[in-house]
């Protein structure tokens, strides 16, 4: 019976760049400002860093293939350095890198660092990319990311006999309170808070997802440097020890694209990576024992249906729980206290190591008291990658002793 | 005996007033007017005539078994291929088998009878089963009478030597090198000739030369035949050809001027089409075509049209409409000024001909997969089955989708998407018998669609890519279009 990594990994510092339009900044610039944070926050130098993970998406557009590109970037000493690219979750797979790597005994200090320049593409939303193979551009729609998402509502809408209008007010809550959120975090993208009228009344992007149901498309890097924890009471003896509780990911099986069973109106990946997160961490009953969460809201009804796949809403009640305040900063599970992929921004390959930074934050205390989730004991991030028919999930948890 | 097995036609959604034309291009030729009586069927962004082709060869062919066709031949003056086969690419999309006859028509408008007659020719000889698709997307410059006049649509003929509908009794041709209408090989847009010399040396000779060859040729009379078919977009000249012709303005099809306008090579077929839905048993026809000449050809209505008189052919098409509301939309669609779509669409696409030519049966016929082992219908095609319970290897048959139809199961318009038809929508659909993919829809608008809605599939452009001169095709989900009887 495999033991899973539960307590074997602890983070020794980690750093995260202001995301945005960062016209002036480079991957190269942005890797730097990552590391450079993460470095302090440890306490170690560069040279102390055995192996290296990154994690990056969307390749062609930003720093070509492979990891020489932030190799030579950050100058590491001829560490081992890998490039990872798993869709949106690209960042939490390579904090499952360096986490693996620690947790095996192959190494005792590992950095994951993610980074994604968008904003060269000269417009606006996910670069155009074959991102499911030549033979879907022979014969898969003419899609978006946002179009792809909204499916979901259509299908949830109709499973659970809701009308749209309904389903469009609790997503339109989902949105405004990240902007809430967003609003009080100075390395936010979009740092203005709206109104629900706002929101409603913006134009449509995909049906039925308007503007502010899709988040933002960022420029930004996110490091986290991990080690054994004797290797963190050796460098920091007195302090506070964030720890890994579980990491997992899964990924479709072709079934949601292809057979019949899936009933679109949630995610199978979803559900299977957190119940084995849930086992890995020791979880009885989420909904009780999880503080605070940051999820992959990359549009507002992916964080809707993300609320019952994780099995903090039962099936068909995150409408309710979402407009009963229960995911506000000041409810019972905070989501998206950093004001989630949809204020804070989404530069794909950082995104996961940017919830991880905040649920760290969070756990050590550091939020001033406008921001801060009270008394923290379980943070849960959750990214996912790719398409509702096609996709990665990643679930992590992380706890402090 | 030989003759024909079955028909149907193709006629676009959209269609275009000619007044709206008027209302925009009216100023740079007055004389417009005269033609702006009525509307003209508009292909949609996502057709020419290769889709319009298939989309009257699959009203065609419902019932027919897609393996007993010996030959399929695409008649156009508008291929979008000058090398590689475009009837190959319609006879893949119609499911018909590999080893069968094809062939392009082109070059005149009278080029889809030439294809029928070739049909019929090749049914006589080798027996079976020829399929002819034909359908025109001319084009005119704007503020052209060819603009006013020309229609988009597609018509299909099934050749057979079993149950035929309407016996082929006999033909006569007449070929010139009239250059009323021309095009050259690299030329988008129609040129024609003075109009009163073409209707009247043009149309008022040779239709009247065509018809009385084939009369002395069988001892006929024009007066015999119970329907004359013949295209001719001059009132005038229609008129004029019947007086002379001696025929009743009864016996006369419609030329569907007012509802789809002239499709080019496709209309004498798209008119036999409309003249089958309604023709009785033991009538006469005489079918003609224009361009560079004429062919005339006779056929005698047998018993079996009854049973072939269940909705296919024109009507329902015609009944299908949408309207078009803006002339600036229509030079979009058709290429006519260009028209921003944002820089995600100018992503380069390129075409993997190998990859095509390893995928081409689900890319053109929407073919699938079927498990042995456990009936699983799946889409594209699998070696391992898709069923989570069942997972066997390499245990699949074929299986051709793009007849089957579907419903909804998830769909949503997409406005970020680069179209030229925003929003770009698209979703998933559940085929009927089992199996899901995502796919673009067309024909619609979001608040056409619901979940669990039934769908059909049509043939279209896939996309296009401006550097290398590629259409690329694949199935789209339309709204059902209503069931044949």
């Amino acid at each position: 019976m495999a033991e899973g990594i539960r307590d074997k990994v602890v983070i020794l510092g980690m750093g995260c760049t202001k995301f945005g339009e960062r016209w002036d900044a480079g991957s190269d610039d942005l890797l730097i400002e990552a590391l450079t944070e993460a470095l302090q926050d440890a306490g170690i130098e560069k040279k102390d860093i055995q192996a290296a993970w990154l994690g990056i998406h969307i390749d062609e557009i930003n720093i070509g293939k492979g990891a020489t590109y932030a190799s030579g970037a950050l100058h590491t000493p001829f560490i081992p350095f890998t490039r990872v690219d798993n869709f949106c979750a690209s960042g939490t797979e390579a904090f499952r890198g360096a986490t693996y790597a620690v947790a095996s005994g192959a190494c005792e200090i590992a950095l994951a660092i993610g980074v994604e320049k968008l904003k060269d593409t000269g417009y606006g939303g996910l670069p155009d990319s074959p991102a499911f193979g030549q033979e879907a551009v022979m014969i898969g729609p003419n899609a978006t990311a946002p179009g792809m998402f909204a499916q979901l509502a259509t299908a949830y809408a109709a499973k659970y006999k809701i009308p749209m209008e309904k389903l469009k007010e609790a997503i339109t809550h989902v949105s405004w309170k990240s902007h809430q959120n967003g609003a009080k975090n100075p390395r936010a993208h979009l740092r203005r808070a709206v109104t629900k009228e706002q929101i409603m009344g913006a134009p449509m992007v995909a049906y039925p997802l308007g503007l502010f149901d899709c988040c933002g498309v960022s420029d930004g890097s996110a490091a986290a440097i991990v080690c054994t924890p004797e290797v963190f009471r050796k460098l920091k003896p007195n302090e506070p020890m964030v720890k890994v509780k579980a990491l997992q990911i899964s990924v479709s099986s072709g079934e949601e694209a292809m057979f019949t069973r899936w009933d679109g109106a949630g995610i199978i990946t979803t559900q299977t990576a957190s119940r084995k997160a849930y086992e890995e961490a020791g979880i009885k009953d989420p909904r009780k024992e999880i503080s605070m969460m940051e999820v992959h809201d990359c549009f507002s009804i992916t964080e809707l249906v993300t609320m019952e796949d994780l099995g903090i809403s039962p099936p068909g009640g995150a409408p309710e729980d979402i407009l009963s305040g229960f995911f506000d900063l000041d409810g019972q599970i905070p989501c998206q206290p950093d004001g989630g992929l949809k204020c804070f921004g989404h530069p794909i390959g950082a995104s996961g190591i940017r919830m991880i930074y905040e649920m760290y934050n969070q756990l050590l205390g550091r939020w001033p008291e406008d921001r801060a989730v009270k008394n923290p004991k379980f943070g849960l991030t959750h990214n996912l990658g790719g398409v509702p028919t096609q996709n990665v999930c990643s679930v992590a948890i992380f706890g402090v002793d | 005996m030989v003759g024909i097995g079955s028909f149907g036609g193709y006629v676009p959604r959209y269609r275009l007033n000619r007044m709206i034309i008027f209302g925009s291009m009216g100023w740079l030729n007055p004389v417009i007017i005269t033609n702006a009586r009525g509307e003209k069927a508009v292909a949609n962004f996502d057709e020419d005539s290769i889709t319009m082709a298939v989309a009257a060869g699959m009203d065609c062919l419902r019932g027919v078994d897609r393996q007993s066709i010996d030959a399929v031949y695409f008649a156009t003056t508008t291929a979008p291929y000058k090398e590689r086969q475009n009837a190959n690419i319609v006879a893949g999309a119609l499911g018909a088998r590999d080893e069968i006859r094809s062939a392009d028509f082109t070059g005149s408008l009278k080029s889809g009878t030439s294809a029928l007659l070739s049909a019929l020719e090749f049914v006589a000889f080798n027996g079976g089963k020829a399929v002819v698709c034909a359908a025109d997307c001319r084009l005119g410059k704007m503020a052209s009478t060819q603009e006013m006049v020309f229609g988009d649509a597609g018509a299909a003929v099934m050749v057979s030597d079993q149950d035929v509908i309407a016996e082929y009794k006999g033909s006569f041709s007449v070929s010139h090198d009239f250059v009323d209408h021309l095009r050259g090989a690299n030329t988008k847009y129609d040129r024609m000739w003075e109009e009163r010399w073409i209707r009247d040396v043009g149309y008022q000779q040779f239709i009247p030369q065509a018809v009385q060859g084939l009369c002395s040729k069988y001892g006929m009379s024009p007066a015999d035949f119970d329907r004359i078919i013949y295209p001719c977009y001059y009132g005038g000249a229609r008129k004029n050809i019947n007086k002379a012709l001696q025929v009743e303005q009864e016996k006369v099809q419609d030329d569907m001027l007012a509802t789809v306008g002239d499709s080019g090579s496709a209309h004498p077929l798209l008119m036999l089409a409309a003249a089958l839905e309604t023709a009785r048993p033991g009538e006469k026809i005489l079918l003609v075509s224009y361009g560079s000449g004429c062919d005339a050809l006779w056929f005698e209505v047998t018993e079996n049209i009854e049973k072939m008189q269940d909705g296919r052919g024109v009507s329902r098409w015609l009944a299908r409409r949408a309207d078009l509301d803006n002339y600036q939309k229509y030079l979009v669609w058709r290429g006519m000024a260009p028209a921003e779509t944002g820089i995600r669409g100018e992503t380069d696409k390129e075409t993997r001909w190998s990859l095509v030519w390893r995928e081409h049966k689900a890319i053109l016929g929407l073919w699938g997969s079927k498990c042995r082992k456990c009936g699983t219908q799946q889409f594209p095609p699998q070696r391992l089955c898709i069923n989570p319970d069942c997972q066997a290897l390499d245990e699949m048959d074929p299986v051709y989708l793009a007849d089957k139809g579907g419903t909804v199961f998830t769909y949503t318009g997409d406005m970020l998407a680069a179209s030229v038809n925003p929003p770009a929508i698209y979703g998933n659909v559940n085929f009927n018998g089992g199996g899901r993919t995502l796919m673009d829809f067309t024909d619609c608008t979001v608040e056409d669609l619901s979940v669990g809605m039934p769908v059909e599939f049509s043939f279209r452009i896939k996309f296009y890519d401006p550097k290398r001169d590629i259409t690329n095709y694949f199935w789209k989900a339309i709204p059902a279009v209503g069931e044949v009887k």
